[in-house]
């Protein structure tokens, strides 16, 4: 069976765990791209991987590999701060290079 | 373009005739399978926003309610009655072919299907917004997963409409020119080569006429 992974702070993840999802808290940047390369290393075991907007934002060129790969699919998600609208890009750069200018027009 | 490496012979004619009809077939093809996957991708891209929306929504409620049990709970206790966790989610995934793509298709199972089953920790000690948080982040969570399908198979969609829109701009910009520009210069090649032909034996025949009866013309 496939697992789902979230990779967050402290305190986004532990809502997470209850939920019985595998979360890894990482307080920064470098945490977040260890337990990222963690878990895809172990590529078919999770299958989405969760990970918080702001520490997202650091590891553009980690996420961006695993895009054109059916697995893992990483997903931003917004963080307790509320959301900074990193989220959308996902969206934005595909539209981007499917047709390619962007359409959505914002 | 013509004139590079190409013989101008018929048989080479014939095979660039071939090729340029299989290019024509296949530039169509593909047009054609660029039109569908983009109007997949719009419903699929109009399906994400929304979900995003929702999810990012959902997801902010449910930080805003845990951070109220926070600040009732002390951090000890909210860490401890979430440690360890009743509920187990089992994820499943098949693959959906759209238009030779191959987009995941999740499914997941909870372990425990009861709604209040949720609570890994006993009413005592903790605060009622905790059960609250808990049941907004379970209810988003729904949603959070048709999202990380929504998104996959938006990305992949959109890698595919990229190669096959290259595909389509190279057979209609590059291959196809290309294949008639040098048919074209081999069928004039071939014509003067007959025209050639044509004055070498009539002047031949005036030779041999010439030879024959001492007659001028």
């Amino acid at each position: 069976m496939l697992k789902i992974a979230v990779i967050g702070g402290r305190e986004t993840v532990m809502g997470f765990k209850a939920l019985g999802l595998e979360t890894c808290p990482a307080a920064d940047a470098q945490e977040a791209r260890e337990a990222l390369r963690r878990l895809t290393r172990e590529s078919d075991e999770y299958a989405i991987i969760y990970i918080e907007e702001a520490l997202a934002q650091q590891l553009a060129a980690e996420i961006g590999k695993f895009k054109d790969s059916p697995t893992p699919a990483i997903i931003l998600i917004p963080g307790r701060e509320g959301s900074i609208g990193l989220g959308q890009t996902a969206l934005k750069e595909a539209v981007e290079r499917a047709v390619g200018t962007n359409t959505l027009g914002d | 373009m013509a004139g590079t490496a190409i013989t101008p012979t018929r048989m080479v004619l014939n095979q660039l005739k071939g090729r340029l009809k299989t290019a024509r077939r296949g530039h169509k093809l593909l047009k054609d399978k660029r039109d569908e996957l983009m109007r997949q991708f719009m419903d699929v891209v109009k399906l994400n926003k929304q979900l995003r929306t929702r999810v990012e929504e959902g997801l902010t409620q449910a930080f805003a309610s845990q951070q109220v049990a926070s600040s009732i709970m002390s951090p000890e206790m909210l860490e401890q009655a979430l440690l360890y966790p009743r509920q187990s989610v089992e994820l499943g995934m098949t693959f959906k072919n759209i238009m030779s793509v191959n987009v995941p298709r999740y499914s997941f199972q909870t372990k425990n299907n009861d709604p209040s089953e949720i609570y890994p920790y006993g009413f005592a000690q903790t605060s009622g917004e905790l059960d609250d948080a808990l049941d907004k982040l379970a209810r988003v969570f729904e949603d959070m997963l048709e999202l990380a399908q929504v998104e996959k198979t938006m990305q992949l969609l959109a890698e595919e409409i990229e190669k096959t829109r290259r595909r389509v701009n190279a057979l209609e910009y590059v291959m196809i020119p290309e294949l008639e520009g040098n048919i074209k210069y081999i069928s004039m090649k071939l014509e003067e080569n007959e025209n050639a032909t044509k004055v070498r034996l009539l002047k031949v025949k005036e030779m041999v006429l010439q030879d024959a009866h001492q007659f001028k013309q």
